[in-house]
């Protein structure tokens, strides 16, 4: 038997593309991965009220921007995936490319930020407000350097006007690491 | 209407999502600002709650997607409040029914290691 594609790429029994519904799957465990930090955060931030003096002097500002950063960059790989739709692979080229700009100008930020709070004694080690405050970001800034480079490499694939089903499957995933960042802003930053 | 121009119509939405978002981040800033909690409480918290269901519904398309899809994510974060629940009690109560929660530093030192 020969098929152009593999067999998993076809099945149909769902009713949706396979590649989705594994980034469905993926999400999935992602909710349950990052759910589980914040939901220990939150349980130990209602414990301690002290903690509002420790997040006094995590950095609003550049929270607010990489806020900004983060849902502009979500604009752009929707944006990517309705050009890619419409076979418009010069455009879903661009946008790929603006949404990964966003996530090194994301990375640029926490990397000054943090350079910052460590140069200002506020380590991982400091203490319990600390450690979380470093896994939390630091889990994301993981997912956010993993979408980069997947993009990247989706962008070559565009490039040549193939898989550009892929833009809509790195998408749903970006889109997801931008909904945990609007959860991590309030529980990080605002609330002091 | 032409695939262009209906991959144009859908472009114009998308920024327009994208703006209301814009809105809903900068009163999520600013409500704080107030210092009044239950205005904090409702414009941070509830205020991502609303930005996080249009992110979902409008950019990732949950809205037109087979219900099971949103089903299975449901599920996930049914487990993590099940978490929370079920782990909350004896992180932020000091005590209850026959119980109380020892401080590590003071439990005897026979009991360490157990």
């Amino acid at each position: 038997m020969s098929t152009a594609q593999p067999v998993a790429t076809r099945r149909s029994v769902t009713g949706m593309s396979t590649g989705k519904l594994a980034v469905m799957w993926v999400i999935g465990s992602e909710i349950v991965i990052f759910g589980g930090i914040l939901a220990s955060y939150i349980m130990f931030r209602l414990q301690h009220d002290s903690w509002s003096h420790e997040a006094a002097h995590t950095n609003t500002v550049a929270g607010a921007v990489n806020t900004f950063v983060l849902l502009t960059s979500s604009l752009f790989i929707v944006l990517g995936h309705n050009a890619a739709e419409n076979k418009d692979t010069k455009k879903a080229f661009k946008y790929i490319w603006l949404t990964i700009l966003g996530a090194l100008t994301f990375l640029v930020i926490k990397a000054f930020e943090w350079s910052g709070e460590i140069s200002h004694g506020f380590t991982i080690k400091k203490s319990l407000f600390w450690s979380f405050y470093y896994t939390a970001a630091g889990v994301h800034a993981a997912h956010v350097i993993v979408g980069a480079i997947i993009m990247g490499i989706i962008s070559l694939d565009v490039r040549k006007n193939k898989n550009l089903h892929r833009v809509e499957l790195i998408g749903l995933y970006w889109h997801f690491v931008d909904i945990v960042w609007i959860f991590l802003f309030p529980l990080l930053y605002i609330a002091k | 209407m032409s695939t262009e121009a209906h991959g144009h119509s859908h472009a114009k939405h998308y920024v327009k999502i994208w703006a209301i978002l814009l809105v809903l981040f900068l009163i999520s800033i600013t409500g704080p600002m107030i210092g009044i909690r239950v205005i904090t409480l409702i414009t941070a918290f509830g205020i991502a709650v609303v930005k996080a269901l249009m992110v979902a519904s409008e950019f990732m398309h949950l809205k037109f997607e087979k219900k099971f899809v949103t089903y299975m994510l449901l599920t996930m974060l049914f487990l993590m409040f099940l978490f929370f629940f079920a782990v909350a009690p004896d992180v932020m109560k000091t005590s209850g029914q026959n119980w109380v929660k020892i401080p590590m530093q003071e439990q005897p030192a026979a009991t360490k290691g157990h």
